[in-house]
């Protein structure tokens, strides 16, 4: 029997999971999908929110403030890209004043540090790029942006290193109680465990439901994006927000850690809780309502276009509690979820600690070091790398210049990248504007050997999504 | 580290024909840098043929193509190295680069001849709306695995895009096995050469549907079909849509030249073709770095690729050796009336003979039928000549007359332009 | 009599031709604006052939397959035929071009040769 089965492998579960290897005990992570970050934690818009935007007094915003507030020395901790960029809720000349005071007094309510309004000449020399109509903004300097999934794979790998399990592609079906805990059957066999911590994302309320007569009702919450090329870097320098209006929320442009222009989200209900297919309606509306807060955005340099799910709660709230003895829900954990994810960790760990009375675990390293980069290197140091280890002396992903020692250190990490998303999330390449075209052959040639598996059986991201369907001529 | 007195970049046709011309042409010192594991580039995943008719002769296959100028370089003792990959180009022609045996290490040539190819457009990059699925390749990257391969992408497949590589790949999945459903083409005309539409389309019975694109794709973890609809002034028309099942997208939408390396060195490009804006002597912005291929501008027939790429060489070479002149007047030529682009840019009368000829290549932005192809200095016509019909997906080469440039040089620019025969 | 239509591949004008059968022989040509779409329309008609190009598989080489075609053009109908006879074919490296990988070929009497030369590994 477990200690604790934690369900659900995004950047929820992975905190709590890595928090609570602060102490001993028999940890374990499972997810129905093949790998770490394969939810809402691998698709959304990749920012650390300040906290001015979750209304004074709620979880939201008490684990909002507290997670921007850990976040930056948690990157130098597990070795992660962040940087505390600043964000700007920019406001038109026909839209109302006192809606951009209303966030800035919820937000010093809310305890965010450094807020304030900036008017139109500052504003532009901040960002020249912005709209013509845009006439002040609310400026928070400590928003940030994040690699999103640099921050799931760290926390999980630390997590794994102080002795988390993770088991992967294992569905939970059913939940019951047994004496002292719970009975899980799972795709992968039956399982039991003292505690549950519920962290499923956008599946939390069927968990939720099969322990609990409160039922609790989770929409997919989808929002498109587009992702620009590098070549645009430089184009906006803060996250830039659109001050909501009677329309909607907005969208925001947003430099990523990796030098590309993220612009997003929609915020389209859905039934189906696997469609992340994006739709035409979807991108044109990001088209229309962008250019509100910025201009000459250069949509013509899109890479790719993408959606998540956010899972919301109908109620507009985190669950964050033991619903049933034993059977703790992180649940409706949508915007700002992944701001909050440290704190959310430190929250859930604490309940579970407290419910099964866990000592500490004296092995505790929360030290992970990412994987290597050697564009970071200086020459001499790079030249050095090479010569020790020749596989960094090959390029496989051309637009990102990764090498074959890069991807070989993602397979064999812990949890390790096992497809070609896996690899691609946690190295880049197959990111840039090609996406993929030149090296996805390539990559499944190295995971075929690392993994020792016929090529056949590399898969795009897991499941059924095979690359390779048979050799020529097979059918003929 | 050796140095070298000129450096390739690129080791596929253009950059073969290239040192092949630079080592006729006097330069002992070359060095060819590849980042595949083996020279010829796309020619050795192009294993069709119908290449090499105008260099020699006859129909080759693109392997065969490549291994023709393979055999000069190394009759030549050129020397290359493979697996290595180009990390940067500065300003001072300083090439940095890496493999796994030399490791990291910078070259300072004298002349640099950018030769990188290019890339095919990707999905995110046409805005299909869908899912994400696997079994979303471009033709490339299909052709690749079945050709290099020999392994299968897909079994049922549609192809969106009618160019050449998109025409290819539709005979090649079907010989080897796969039922191409259809073959969508979002312009209402084929960018890709009548004889490969009908033996590769109408040979096996696959339909072409012109003004037609994908709109939506199905399928979670593999593709479980697709939507096409007709388009009409660039928009999908509602009630269009038909679905088709398959496992497979094959993508065929054109092609942009690689010019990472050139953007990083500061080289200027020209808007239209994606690629370096180059003079007669096809030098770029930087002295002694020159372009050839389709790093330059996406060509249709290798063999203008060669013969390119061979005229860059034998100005590396001057350059060289010293007959780089210092910057001097450029007369730009202007594309109008059809004609999208001309390569090169700029033409330099200082730097013509009077007995020489200047190539000059260039696309039309449409089909045209009956017109005249021609080129002005001023109010003075120096070219023309008749076409009965050109098309998008046709290179055009013309030759201009050293001394009618020479006589007009007082003029502000060329112009070129299709007029009305 | 009966008019068979096709699309002549001389040139990028594509000429619509149209071209009057008496069973198999042609009897005339319409619709092209030189020489050469009467003489396509001819040989497609009465004996149309093709260069089939594929792969086979190699072993102990630096790939797995080797590019080949067939020496010469073989008729069109044979074009599936020829494909099923490469199905079954595996050669050791090393290859060179030219090399024959298979002879009379589906019966056409045309050998299939590597395109590409595949070093041993």
């Amino acid at each position: 029997m477990f200690d604790v089965i934690i369900i659900g492998a995004g950047v929820s579960g992975c905190a709590i999971a890595r928090e609570l290897s602060r102490r001993k005990g028999n940890f374990l992570v499972v997810d129905r999908a093949e790998d770490v970050c394969c939810g809402t934690s691998k698709a959304n818009s990749a920012i650390v929110h300040a906290g001015y935007d979750a209304p004074q007094g709620t979880l939201m915003a008490k684990l909002n403030v507290q997670g921007s507030r850990m976040m930056g020395e948690l990157s130098k901790e597990l070795d992660f890209h962040y940087q505390n960029i600043g964000s700007l809720v920019v406001m038109n000349k026909d839209q109302n004043r006192a809606e951009l005071l209303r966030l800035y007094e919820n937000g010093i309510a809310n305890g965010v540090e450094g807020l304030r309004i900036v008017e139109q000449e500052e504003l532009r020399r901040m960002e020249p790029n912005i709209s013509d109509d845009a006439v002040a903004a609310l400026y928070a300097p400590t928003a940030a942006i994040i690699c999103p999934f640099g921050l799931t794979y760290a926390l999980a790998e630390n997590a794994a290193k102080n002795g988390v399990s993770f088991r992967f592609d294992t569905e939970v079906t059913n939940i019951e109680a047994i004496q002292g805990g719970w009975k899980l059957t799972t795709s992968s066999g039956i399982l039991e465990t003292r505690v549950v911590v519920n962290a499923a994302g956008v599946y939390a309320d069927r968990l939720h439901n099969m322990v609990s007569d409160d039922t609790m009702t989770i929409v997919p919450r989808r929002g498109d994006y587009f992702l620009l090329d590098r070549s645009c870097e430089g184009y906006v320098r803060h996250t830039i927000f659109q001050l909501p209006t009677k329309f909607g929320k907005g969208v925001l442009v947003t430099p990523t850690v990796h030098g590309n222009t993220i612009v997003g989200p929609t915020a389209i209900d859905i039934e189906d809780k696997d469609s992340t297919a994006t739709t035409q309606e979807g991108l044109d509306q990001i088209r229309s309502k962008v250019c509100l807060s910025v201009k000459n955005l250069p949509l013509r340099q899109t890479i790719t276009s993408f959606a998540g799910l956010r899972a919301h709660d109908t109620r507009h709230r985190f669950t964050i509690e033991e619903v049933a003895p034993g059977f703790v829900d992180c649940a409706g954990i949508e915007s700002p979820g992944l701001s909050c994810s440290p704190a959310v960790g430190v929250m859930v760990a604490q309940m579970v600690t407290d419910i099964l009375n866990l000592p500490e675990n004296p092995d505790f390293d929360g030290k992970r070091k990412g994987i290597l980069d050697p564009k970071a290197l200086s020459f001499e140091e790079r030249a050095r790398l090479i010569k020790e280890n020749p596989a960094y002396g090959t390029v496989v992903c051309r637009c990102e210049t990764i090498t074959e020692g890069e991807i070989i250190d993602a397979i064999h990490r812990v949890p390790g990248a096992r497809s070609i998303d896996g690899v691609k999330r946690r190295t880049r390449a197959g990111m840039g504007r090609c996406q993929g075209g030149f090296c996805s052959p390539k990559v499944m040639e190295i995971i075929a050997r690392e993994l020792n598996i016929p090529l056949s059986e590399v898969t795009k991201s897991g499941g059924a999504s095979r690359l390779i369907v048979g050799k020529s001529k097979d059918r003929l | 580290m050796k140095q070298y007195d000129l450096v390739i970049i690129g080791g596929g046709p253009a950059g073969l024909a290239a040192a092949v011309s630079a080592r006729n042409a006097g330069i002992r010192d070359i060095l060819i840098l590849e980042r595949d594991a083996e020279l010829g580039g796309i020619l050795n995943q192009c294993i069709h043929n119908g290449f090499g008719l105008h260099t020699f002769k006859e129909e080759l296959t693109g392997p065969e193509y490549a291994s023709r100028f393979i055999a000069q370089v190394q009759e030549l003792g050129i020397e290359y190295k493979l697996n290595t990959m180009v990390l940067d180009l500065s300003k001072d022609k300083t090439v940095t680069a890496m493999n796994r045996t030399d490791g990291l290490f910078q070259l300072q040539p004298k002349a640099v001849i950018l030769a990188m190819g290019c890339r095919e457009r990707p999905r995110g990059a046409l805005n299909i709306p869908g899912s994400r699925p696997a079994g979303i390749y471009t033709a490339g990257t299909a052709q690749r695995l079945v050709n290099m391969e020999g392994q299968m992408p897909g079994r049922k497949v549609v192809i969106l895009g009618s160019g050449d590589i998109g025409l290819i790949m539709a005979r090649r999945m079907t010989l080897e096995g796969a039922e191409v459903k259809v073959v969508a083409e979002l312009m209402p005309y084929s960018g890709g050469l009548k004889r490969n539409i009908v033996q590769c389309l109408d040979d096996f019975g696959i339909p072409l549907k012109l003004s037609h694109t994908v709109v939506d794709i199905r399928g979670k973890d593999r593709v479980e079909g697709i939507t096409l609809a007709r388009v009409e002034q660039g928009k999908p028309v509602p009630g269009t849509e038909e679905y088709y099942e398959c496992d497979t997208l094959l993508l065929s939408c054109g092609l942009i030249p690689e010019n990472e390396l050139s953007r990083g060195a500061g080289v200027a490009l020209n808007p239209v073709t994606n690629g370096p804006a180059v003079n007669e002597s096809l030098e770029t912005s930087i002295p002694g770095v020159f372009a050839a291929g389709n790093v330059l501008h996406v060509h249709d027939l290798v063999d203008y690729v060669s013969e390119e790429a061979a005229a860059a060489g034998r100005h590396a070479a001057v350059f060289i050796l010293g007959g780089g002149e210092a910057s001097v007047q450029a007369l730009p030529i202007r594309c109008c009336s059809g004609v999208r682009y001309s390569v090169p840019s700029f033409i330099r009368p200082d730097c013509l003979n009077p007995d020489d000829t200047v190539t000059v290549r260039f696309r039309v932005d449409n089909i045209y039928k009956n017109k005249r192809i021609a080129v002005y200095a001023g109010e003075n016509q120096i070219f023309t000549k008749k076409r009965n019909v050109l098309a998008p997906g046709e290179m055009e080469t013309i030759k201009l007359k050293a001394c009618s440039i020479l006589e007009n040089r007082e003029a502000a620019e060329l112009v070129l332009k299709l007029e009305d025969a | 009599m009966k008019t068979v239509n096709l699309t002549c591949i001389g040139c990028p004008l594509g000429c619509q031709l149209s071209v009057e059968m008496d069973g198999k022989e042609v009897v005339s040509v319409s619709g092209n604006t030189c020489k050469n779409g009467d003489k396509y329309a001819r040989k497609e008609l009465t004996n149309p052939t093709r260069i089939v190009t594929s792969t086979v598989r190699v072993t102990g080489g630096t790939l797995a397959a080797v590019s080949v075609k067939t020496a010469s053009d073989i008729p069109k109908d044979k074009i599936f035929p020829c494909m099923k006879a490469l199905k079954e074919i595996e050669v050791s490296a090393p290859v060179t071009i030219g090399q024959v990988i298979l002879s009379d070929v589906a019966g056409t009497g045309v050998s299939i040769v590597a395109t590409k030369n595949i070093p041993q590994k």
